[in-house]
């Protein structure tokens, strides 16, 4: 996997977080792309902003809303084209 | 959606992957269970070049006789030999029937592998403040880090590794900063002279990661930033001092996933569970590899894996050299635990207002007065949010002693209509005494 | 060692916590003994609802005693009790189950319970989820929600600062004859011991007739906004009456944390505390019948509870004839935290010899002791 750039055989994925379209490689998590997009992914029951902790799905800091459906783990989930995400 | 196994193995790292080779062999029905997407767990994943044993043990499952249920997280156990499983990383409402799975099984091989301890210090809830096998995976997962300042902290095996790929994907690692002292390490270095394998891997990891300043003894006492981390405190001889930067990596060690041993009802003995000289655990049918056994890295999962793939489809005879090499495995669970042990002083690093508990923000200066984990549970709500206590819990049994010793079901969450689906199922046992449980530990 | 009280209560769950503090605030020499954590039984495991029901008069009468009770406290709750007004709508299907909204509306009216009632539009209105079209329902505005651990924690902290003493992480070995045995050896006189023990109240006094009622309860993430106030289906009535059958009935609540608690099931002999995942699914397919949209909602826990239920779904309050020294709190079925502070008055004036608010005659022991003798 490259770091800024995909490679030009393969299209770039372009989703929205929060509304602002975002480029990524296809294998991209959608936390990823919450990231790149520079949002944290929740904001935490007293206000706090945060973003993955651990990676592997059991932290649940990266929990956002995909496609309308809430509290995903979004580092489990691959970035699809036209995905609307939305974080807390 | 019903199927049946003669073996389900549940975890698809090397210890798994090594038990359903094995266990495939005999030709009987073989279902390997994980939650992502490819096979490999946490220590083979894509991104990087794989070593060997890691290529060869998953070109051997892709030419083996079994049935792979990627994307799938177990949740439930409602009689013996009966698992629920939903699956993971939907991003439509779940549709029902396609979306939930009764596994049955004549074996179990519970392979579920570890995660890593996350210890509490002010400031470790800012953004782009990881674990360091965290950010190992987000960066597999697509995040750009190539110019980044990152610093690794914490303690273990992981960090060099981690260190090193990150170094090759671009970033500039400040520092490695270790807990354990050197007096510690380097016991621990001449062990691995005994492993020629380990040895040429720990000098490569070092060679890769050459600039980085390599610190033991050595530990973050602070995250700082506004919004996002911007520069992390160090200490290091009772010496601090504050290096700029734009990821913090820092992990613990690891601690094994028990949540399904657990559910499943498996005697548990100081934090791991108790196996037989063929994995089997204290529950008939029931085997355990790999991590949750013993923290001890690839090359013993591996052993434990193919032993109870052998065990749980009766072919001990063929298991007398990888007894062997578990007995020589065994002394490295020792080695690890001696030399990555825990300074006492990471017990002091959090301040009354540092949250432990990170899905309902309590803090710790709140969690002080109670004695348990389930008594800081009902009236603090530590351990009632999202990670069902997996993060929270890690902390408080190493910073108060607290056991964390209960599991309520869904062991990872699961949408409503996938419960819903649970009601229309095969034969249900309604005298379940595996999971009979104190009467007041019912939260 | 021995120590000499006015009452020793048996149980911090949330009755024996209520009275605890009814006690101490009368000037009682009170201790309370429990075994685990405080409000960590049947307590930490139930909704939290402060509801007025109307099953028989005796349960209107208590419950919209102590509901009245709950409103006076709330404003000095702590945050961490988490009460929430958010008050109680009963759900009606269809036009009998309109009917007997109006019929409920009279009989809480009659106990100065304000009620409104909603027709189809103004069900759909108050909460958008409800399936359409439901026939209406009857909204109970005064009805609350709260964390019943916390508020446990809460009553036994006012009657400890009232001069109560409280003997943590003790068992109860025996209890009678003014003697109560603690597992450390402890022996504590007392002129009244009250058996406040919840499910274990049969512990201590096997002759009680209380009978386990499993219950099952699942929660989810954060979903504020999606429920407002409790809902109940009428027929929860008939779930709660069952003496034998497993049942469930409709009963969602919105919890202060944004979080949805999803409800009822009862089953008798159900053997153990393990999740029966038949009850789980049926319980939830209940709800989804009046909440279509509830299955994209993520759970995050499934836990089950005991409720201490009686032959006629009345607490027993008052004295045991047996034993002039033993005294009741217990048998409060699904209903312990709405009637807990009522019970405590109730038991409190008993004992120092006021007349209480309400007839305590309901929910005396005495009326399950052939040949009581009364006082």
């Amino acid at each position: 996997m490259h770091e800024h750039a995909h490679n030009s055989d393969t299209p770039a994925i372009t989703l929205t977080v929060n509304g602002a379209a975002v480029s990524v490689a296809p294998g991209t998590t959608v936390a990823a792309a919450i990231l790149i997009s520079g949002s944290p992914t929740r904001i935490s029951v007293t206000g706090e902003p945060r973003a993955p902790l651990c990676g592997m799905g059991i932290c649940f800091e990266c929990r956002a809303s995909i496609n309308g459906f809430a509290h995903r783990r979004s580092c489990q989930v691959l970035c699809d084209s036209g995905m609307d995400v939305r974080t807390l | 959606m019903n199927e049946h196994f003669h073996v389900l193995v549940i975890g698809a790292g090397p210890a798994g992957i090594s038990a359903a080779v094995r266990a495939a062999e005999s030709g009987g029905h073989v279902g390997l269970l994980d939650d992502n997407p490819a096979a490999g767990g946490q220590i083979w994943r894509k991104g990087a070049s794989l070593p060997k044993p890691a290529r060869m043990w998953l070109a051997r499952l892709n030419a083996a006789s079994v049935e792979r249920l990627h994307g799938w997280h177990v949740f439930g156990s409602p009689t013996s030999g009966v698992l629920f499983a939903e699956r993971t990383g939907l991003a439509s409402p779940a549709a029902e029937q396609a979306d939930f799975i009764e596994l049955n099984y004549d074996k179990l091989i519970l392979a579920t592998g570890a995660r890593e301890r996350f210890l509490p210090f002010p400031g470790w809830t800012l953004p782009n403040v990881m674990g360091a096998g965290g950010l190992d995976a987000m960066v597999r997962g697509g995040l750009r880090i190539k110019g980044k300042r990152i610093v690794v902290a914490g303690t273990g095996p992981l960090l060099l590794a981690v260190a090193a790929h990150l170094a090759h994907r671009g970033a500039q690692i400040l520092a490695i900063c270790e807990q354990a002292p050197l007096s510690r390490l380097r016991p621990f270095a001449m062990r691995l002279l005994t492993q020629p394998g380990k040895v040429a891997q720990g000098i490569g990891l070092r060679i890769a990661t050459r600039d980085a300043h390599f610190y033991t003894g050595c530990w973050p006492v602070a995250a700082t930033g506004r919004g996002r981390l911007e520069s992390v405190t160090l200490q290091r001889r009772g010496k601090q001092w504050e290096l700029p930067c734009d990821y913090l990596a820092c992990g613990y060690h690891l601690v094994p996933n028990l949540e399904l041993p657990r559910l499943l009802g498996c005697g548990i003995h100081e934090g791991f569970v108790t196996t037989d000289k063929w994995q089997q655990t204290s529950i008939p049918g029931v085997l355990c590899v790999g991590e949750p056994t013993g923290i001890g890295g690839v090359e013993l999962a591996i052993v434990e894996g193919q032993i109870a793939g052998l065990a749980a489809t009766g072919r001990v005879e063929k298991a007398d050299d990888l007894i062997q090499k578990r007995t020589r495995g065994q002394r490295f669970v020792r080695a690890l635990r001696e030399a990555f042990e825990l300074d006492p002083r990471l017990r002091a690093l959090p301040l009354g207002e540092t949250l432990v508990c990170r899905c309902e923000d309590v803090p710790f200066g709140v969690l002080r007065d109670y004695t348990s984990a389930r008594d800081a549970k009902l009236h603090t709500r530590c351990g009632m949010g999202a990670c069902q206590g997996r993060i929270c819990g890690a902390a408080t049994e190493f910073v108060f002693g607290w056991a964390m010793d209960s599991v309520r079901p869904p062991i990872l969450p699961a949408s409503l209509s996938t419960l819903a689906a649970t009601g229309a199922r095969g034969a249900h046992d309604p005298s379940n005494t595996t999971s009979n449980q104190n009467r007041r530990d019912t939260l | 060692m021995s120590d000499e009280w006015d009452v020793v209560i048996a149980g911090a769950g949330i009755v024996g916590s209520a009275c605890a503090k009814e006690c101490a605030a009368r000037g009682l020499r009170t201790a309370i003994v429990e075994p685990g954590e405080i409000g960590g039984g049947a307590t930490a495991a139930g909704m939290g609802h402060i509801v007025v029901m109307s099953d028989s008069p005796g349960q209107l009468a208590l419950t919209s005693y102590s509901q009245r009770l709950w409103q006076e406290l709330s404003g000095s709750l702590p945050h961490s009790v988490e009460y929430e007004r958010c008050g109680t709508i009963w759900v009606a299907s269809d036009d009998d189950e309109m009917e007997e909204v109006h019929r409920k509306r009279a009989l809480y009216a009659s106990v100065g319970i304000d009620t409104e009632v909603l027709d189809s539009c103004a069900l759909a209105e108050a909460e958008p989820h409800l399936r359409k079209p439901l026939a209406g329902g009857l909204l109970v505005p005064s009805d609350a929600v709260l964390y019943p651990p916390c508020a446990a924690q809460y009553l036994v902290e006012e009657a400890l600062r009232s001069g109560a003493r409280l003997y943590a992480r003790r068992k109860l070995k025996s209890a009678g004859a003014g003697i109560v045995r603690l597992d450390d050896g402890t022996e504590l006189r007392a002129s009244h011991i009250v058996n406040a023990a919840g499910a274990d109240a049969t512990g201590l006094l096997p002759q009680l007739p209380i009978r386990e009622r499993k219950g099952h309860l699942v929660i989810t993430d954060r979903y504020p906004g999606f429920v407002h106030h409790q809902l109940v289906e009428l027929g929860y009535s008939k779930s709660a009456h069952s003496i034998t059958t497993d049942s469930v009935a409709f009963n969602i609540q919105p919890r202060k944390t944004g979080q949805i608690l999803i409800g009822s099931s009862r089953q008798y002999n159900a053997g153990g505390t393990a999740v029966d995942y038949q009850m789980v699914s049926t319980m939830i397919e209940r709800a989804r019948y009046f909440m279509p949209g509830i299955g994209a909602l993520s759970s995050i826990r499934i836990w089950t509870g005991f409720r201490a239920a009686t032959p006629d779904n009345l607490p027993l309050i008052g004295p045991w004839p047996e034993d002039k020294t033993l005294f009741l709190a217990a048998g409060h079925e699904g209903l312990g935290i709405t009637t807990s502070l009522g019970t405590a008055q109730l038991l409190a004036d008993h004992l120092v010899g006021n007349p209480t608010r309400i007839p305590i005659e309901p929910y005396l022991p005495e009326r399950f002791v052939r040949n009581a003798t009364h006082a």
